[in-house]
C-alpha cells in the first residue's frame, strides 16, 4: 500500500480506480477518463494533486541560490507571487527535475517539484542549499487541489473566504497568492484556465466536497495525463530525464541565457549543445492513419534516422491520436511510426494540439 | 459488478466466447476486461477469411490508456468481425457481451472446453485478482 493523500477516502467513496504514482495511492480515473477530460476542456474538473511536493526556501540570500540552482533565471520574479517553470538540472546539463517557483517575498521562495522525485530533488536542494545558508523545508502537511477549466474559478471562488475571493479571482495567469490559510495560484497543468489551491490537509476533504457540490467534475491522473499532452505540457520521466538536456526536450525556451554571467548548474554543457547543429528536434505528431501511438514507439524518418515516441496517446479533444518525440535532427515534417511492425504515417504539427478549448492544429 | 452470462466460456486472459447455433463461436472481451482498460478508442480486427491459431494475437483493443491484444482462444478461421467497431468502439465499454462483440471464428478443431473456463471458473479466478 502506498501513501494516501487527505482525500483518499474521498476517491474511494466516489468508485476512482486507485493506482500506484510514485507512492501514492493515487485515482486513475472515477469512471470515464474521457468524460472528465471534457469536463476540463468544456467546463471545471478537479484533481487531488496532493501527493506533489510543496518545498518551501527561506534565507536573506535565497534569490542568488535559485539563480544558480535553476535554468530559468528568478531575476524575472520581481511583482510578489509571480510564478515561472524551470528546470533543475545537473552538472552535465541533463534534467533533475521540472519545477515551478513562486517569488513570496525576498526572503521566500516556494517550488514545487514532482512526487516521484522527491527523495532527489530534496536531496540535491539541500547539498546546494548550504553554501547559501538558505533553509529548505518540505511542507508535507499541505495537500493540494487543482481545479481547471473555463469555469473553474469561478465554481471553486465561494471556497475562498470573502476577505480573499476578489483578490483571488483578480490573479494574472502564472501568480499566486496566500488567502488565509490557503495558498492559491491561477496555474495549472491542463492548458485550461484555473487554480491550484495548496491548504492545510485536514481541510482537504471538505474542500473536495465543497468543489464537488459546486459541480466540478473529479477527475483521475489519466485524464490529467491526456489533457497535459493535448496542451504539449512535458512529463518528467517519460519526455525527460537525468540523460536529457530541456534543449532536447522542447524546453529551451525556459533557459535564461542571458545575463551570460550568470552560473546556473548546467550551464556549460548546455551551451556546448546549443551550438550541436545534431541535436535532436522534440515535436508534436498527428497520426493521420488509424490507430493509436504510444510511448517508446519507434519513429523512422526515412534517410535520416530513428527517434522515439515520449509521450504518445489518444486525444480526446481531436479525436485522433497525438504524440511528443525526439527524433532526428533534419528538415522534415512527416515520418512513420512502427506500431507493432506495422508502419504509420504521422505529421509534424507545432504545439500545443489544444489550448483553452481549442484545437490549434490542422486535423 | 454485473453477473457473469451464464451461458458463456471465458479465457484467463478476460475473453467470452459463446457458441453458436452454426457451429461458429463469437468472441469478446468481459466486463472486467473493458472496465480495467477504460475509454476504447480504436480496434484493430483482422481480415474475413484469416486463419487463426489457439493463442496467437488476432485483434487488438485500444483504450485511451492502453493497447491490449485479443488472442485467439482456439484454432479457427474469421468468419465475422464487428464493423460498428470502427467508428464505435465505446460498445465494447456499454455491452460487452452484446454489441460489443469482436469477432467470430469457425473451429478448426470444435472447441476444448476443458482448456476454458465456465462462469464459476471465472468469477473465482475475479475474486482471486481482487484479493
Amino acid at each position: 500500500m502506498g501513501k494516501k493523500t487527505p482525500k483518499h477516502h474521498k476517491h474511494v467513496e466516489a468508485g476512482a480506480r486507485i493506482v500506484d504514482f510514485g507512492g501514492w495511492d493515487m485515482p486513475l480515473h472515477y469512471g470515464s477518463q474521457k468524460e472528465e477530460h471534457h469536463a476540463v476542456r468544456q467546463n471545471a474538473g478537479m484533481f487531488d494533486v496532493s501527493h506533489m511536493t510543496i518545498v518551501d526556501l527561506n534565507g536573506e540570500r535565497v534569490r542568488d541560490f535559485l539563480r544558480h540552482l535553476l535554468a530559468n533565471d528568478v531575476a524575472k520574479l520581481a511583482d510578489a507571487g509571480k510564478a515561472l517553470y524551470t528546470c533543475m538540472l545537473n552538472e552535465d546539463g541533463g534534467v533533475i527535475d521540472d519545477l515551478i517557483v513562486y517569488f513570496m517575498h525576498e526572503s521566500w521562495f516556494r517550488v514545487v517539484v514532482n512526487a516521484a522525485t522527491r527523495d532527489k530533488d530534496l536531496a540535491w536542494i539541500c547539498e546546494q542549499a548550504a553554501a547559501y545558508d538558505v533553509v529548505v523545508s518540505e511542507r508535507e502537511e499541505l495537500a493540494m487541489i487543482a481545479v481547471q477549466g473555463p469555469q473553474a474559478r469561478e465554481l471553486a471562488a465561494p471556497c475562498i473566504s470573502d476577505e480573499w475571493r476578489q483578490a483571488a479571482l483578480d490573479l494574472k495567469p502564472f501568480y499566486g497568492m496566500e488567502a488565509g490559510d490557503l495558498f492559491v495560484a491561477r496555474t495549472g497543468y491542463t492548458g485550461e484556465d484555473g487554480w491550484e489551491i495548496v491548504m492545510p490537509a485536514a481541510k482537504a476533504a471538505p474542500m473536495w466536497d465543497q468543489l464537488l457540490a459546486a459541480g466540478i467534475v473529479p477527475c483521475g491522473l489519466a485524464a490529467r495525463d491526456t489533457l497535459r499532452l493535448e496542451a504539449a505540457m512535458n512529463l518528467y520521466g517519460s519526455d525527460m530525464d537525468e540523460t536529457i538536456s530541456p534543449l532536447e526536450a522542447g524546453l529551451g525556451w525556459t533557459i535564461a541565457w542571458e545575463p551570460a554571467d550568470r552560473d546556473f548548474i548546467g550551464r556549460g554543457p548546455l551551451e556546448t549543445m546549443r551550438e550541436d547543429t545534431t541535436r535532436r528536434r522534440f515535436v508534436g505528431l498527428l497520426l493521420e492513419d488509424e490507430g493509436v501511438v504510444r510511448n517508446h514507439q519507434r519513429i523512422v524518418v526515412e534517410g535520416i534516422g530513428d527517434g522515439e515516441i515520449t509521450s504518445g496517446g489518444y486525444s480526446p479533444t481531436i479525436g485522433r491520436s497525438i504524440a511528443l518525440a525526439r527524433v532526428p535532427a533534419g528538415e522534415y515534417d512527416r515520418a512513420q511510426v512502427d506500431v507493432r511492425g506495422k508502419l504509420l504515417n504521422v505529421r509534424i504539427v507545432k504545439t500545443p494540439f489544444v489550448r483553452n478549448g481549442q484545437i490549434r492544429i490542422d486535423v | 459488478m454485473s453477473e457473469l452470462p451464464g451461458d458463456l466460456l471465458y479465457t484467463n486472459d478476460h475473453e467470452w466466447l459463446r457458441r453458436e447455433d452454426d457451429g461458429s463461436v463469437t468472441i469478446g472481451v468481459t466486463d472486467h476486461a473493458q472496465a480495467a482498460l477504460g475509454d476504447l478508442v480504436y480496434v484493430e480486427l483482422p481480415e474475413v477469411g484469416q486463419d487463426v491459431q489457439s493463442g496467437g494475437d488476432m485483434a487488438v483493443v485500444e483504450s485511451v490508456k492502453a493497447a491490449s491484444d485479443v488472442y485467439a482462444p482456439i484454432d479457427g478461421t474469421v468468419v465475422a468481425v464487428n464493423e460498428e467497431l470502427a467508428d464505435d468502439p465505446e460498445r465494447i465499454n456499454a455491452d460487452p457481451y452484446g454489441d460489443g462483440w469482436i469477432l467470430k471464428l469457425q473451429p478448426t478443431d470444435g472447441v476444448d472446453e476443458s482448456a476454458l473456463m465456465s462462469p464459476d471458473d471465472y468469477q473465482a479466478l475475479l475474486d482471486e485478482e481482487d484479493a
